[in-house]
């Protein structure tokens, strides 16, 4: 007994050295979105595995998600309009807030100490300390005849404390600076054409792109124009032509600027267009394999990777950029919803909902390395975001 | 022996009476409502960018005139027409089922 308990009295300074995880850094986690259990998966990309799973976040259909600059914290925007706040080293809630009745995913300033919600009911724009999540200051949107108000979509962060969106039901955007929190300085701009459904920032937070459901253009707002007013670009891009039903809406953040070119998809048409960053005049398209939903650049720009609206939705499909050419048609499993690269797009990782899976290809080979099981999974978001703008 | 068609019929009928597509379909149909539909009407259908399709909502609506909208979609908005891979029973069938409340 007495030689055990020495034994015991020699292991047990030894024990929390054991059992404690050695510090680590963030710069390879991520969240796979877990869309039908409410849950999220954190992941890390160098050994592509998943390291545990977050429960408890409400509805995630259509979640998205955010980061704070250091990496260590995700602000997931659930459809029922909850915003959890996550640390993704010790995989727990640090907390929760219900705060509008549905939602649409949201925003975070350039400082990374406001965080942005947009909403469909009630339409408008909430902002949370993001240290605290606490409000602290609420744009309604423009009521609309039924008594609700416009919903807002293509939430979008740029500079500053700044935030750019669009009225959905209303034809509007709107672009408030909030660097006295009290007093937001928000410019209205209506008109800008019908149904805007999402919208883009470029990379470098000049300008705001947003797409229109109910008409053949985009629509752009110079932010660093202080008289700018919202123009019209690829105006009739469908050059009269019915446009076919469309089963997926697409998705404009997150959408591809590659060599000086945006790569934008034609709603309800089976094509990318091509829009000249300098002269904002068509470039070109590229034929698709189906309606695209996200087209997404590699980091270096060298390629693009296209997923499809349903029914078509199986496959996915890379562009070379250089040459216009689709060069690789690839099948990760069914219902492909969702794409991320690793910081420096050596890989990408590929979401297929239906089945339960994201497949992680090497982006040079096109081949697959690794599989990571995740339930029903769509958005994946890697910490890189948190040094983007419009991320 | 019927004919084809009168064969389809009665299958039809049959199916009718047992309570809609047979049990693999339904699974499909309500895998479909809840992830297609509900990317836009929200997985709990409360509504989206889409209204809610919960029963309060759809209270006093025609069944026809909802099917209707099902299978050949709201022209001018992005309401798409699911008749290229739902059948007018199965449309009959969700219907039903939304009006009287379902959690896919």
């Amino acid at each position: 007994v007495r030689a055990a308990a020495a034994l015991l009295a020699l292991l047990l300074p030894l024990a929390p050295a054991v059992a404690a995880e050695p510090p680590r850094g963030t710069g390879d986690l991520g969240l796979i979105v877990e869309r039908a259990l409410g849950s999220v998966k954190i992941v890390e990309t160098t050994h592509r595995t998943a390291l545990a799973r977050v429960e408890g976040l409400g509805d995630l259909s259509h979640a998205s998600a955010v980061f704070g600059r250091d990496g260590r914290h995700a602000f997931v925007f659930g459809r029922d309009g909850g915003l959890t706040k996550i640390d993704l080293l010790e995989a727990r809630i640090e907390k929760r807030v219900v705060q509008a009745g549905n939602s649409i995913g949201g925003a975070i300033s350039a400082d990374r100490s406001l965080v942005a919600v947009a909403n469909y009911e009630p339409g408008g724009v909430k902002l949370f300390d993001a240290g605290s999540l606490a409000e602290v200051a609420d744009i309604p949107s423009t009521p609309l005849d039924d008594g609700k108000r416009a919903k807002v979509v293509g939430l979008e962060d740029t500079t500053g404390r700044r935030f750019t969106w669009s009225l959905y039901d209303t034809g509007e955007i709107w672009s408030a600076d909030f660097k006295d929190l009290a007093h937001p300085r928000i410019e209205r701009f209506a008109g800008i054409g019908k149904l805007p459904y999402d919208a883009l920032v470029t990379p470098d937070g000049r300008y705001y792109v947003a797409g229109l459901f109910g008409e053949d253009r985009l629509i752009i707002l110079d932010l660093w124009d202080p008289d700018a007013r919202p123009r019209r670009v690829l105006d009739g891009y469908g050059r009269g032509e019915e446009p076919l039903p469309v089963y997926k809406m697409p998705h404009l953040e997150g959408w591809a600027e590659a060599q000086g070119l945006l790569f934008l998809p034609a709603v309800g048409r089976h094509e990318l267009l091509l829009l000249d960053r300098v002269t904002w005049q068509e470039a070109g398209r590229i034929a698709v394999h189906g309606q695209p939903v996200f087209a997404v650049a590699r980091p270096d720009g060298r390629q693009v990777w296209v997923n499809f609206a349903h029914p078509s939705n199986d496959v996915i499909q890379v562009i070379d950029v250089p040459s216009r050419k689709v060069v690789a048609t690839l099948s990760p499993g069914k219902a492909v919803l969702h794409l991320e690269f690793t910081p420096r797009g050596e890989e990408v990782w590929v979401s297929a909902r239906d089945s339960d899976k994201v497949v992680v290809y090497d982006t040079d080979s096109r081949q697959q390395v690794a599989e990571v099981p995740a339930d029903k999974p769509s958005g994946i978001f890697f910490t890189a975001r948190a040094n983007r703008i419009g991320f | 022996m019927p004919d084809p068609a009168s064969a389809a019929v009665i299958l039809m009928l049959v199916g009718l009476q047992a309570g809609g597509p047979p049990p693999k379909r339904q699974g499909e149909l309500l895998h479909r409502l809840k992830h297609d539909c509900g990317s836009c009407h929200g997985m709990t259908l409360k509504g989206g960018l889409g209204p809610s399709l919960r029963p309060d909502a759809l209270a006093g609506r025609d069944e026809a005139g909802l099917a209707d909208i099902v299978l050949h979609g709201v022209p001018g908005t992005p309401m798409p027409p699911w008749g290229i891979e739902i059948s007018a029973a199965e449309a009959a069938w969700l219907v039903a089922r939304l009006k009287q409340g379902v959690t896919p």
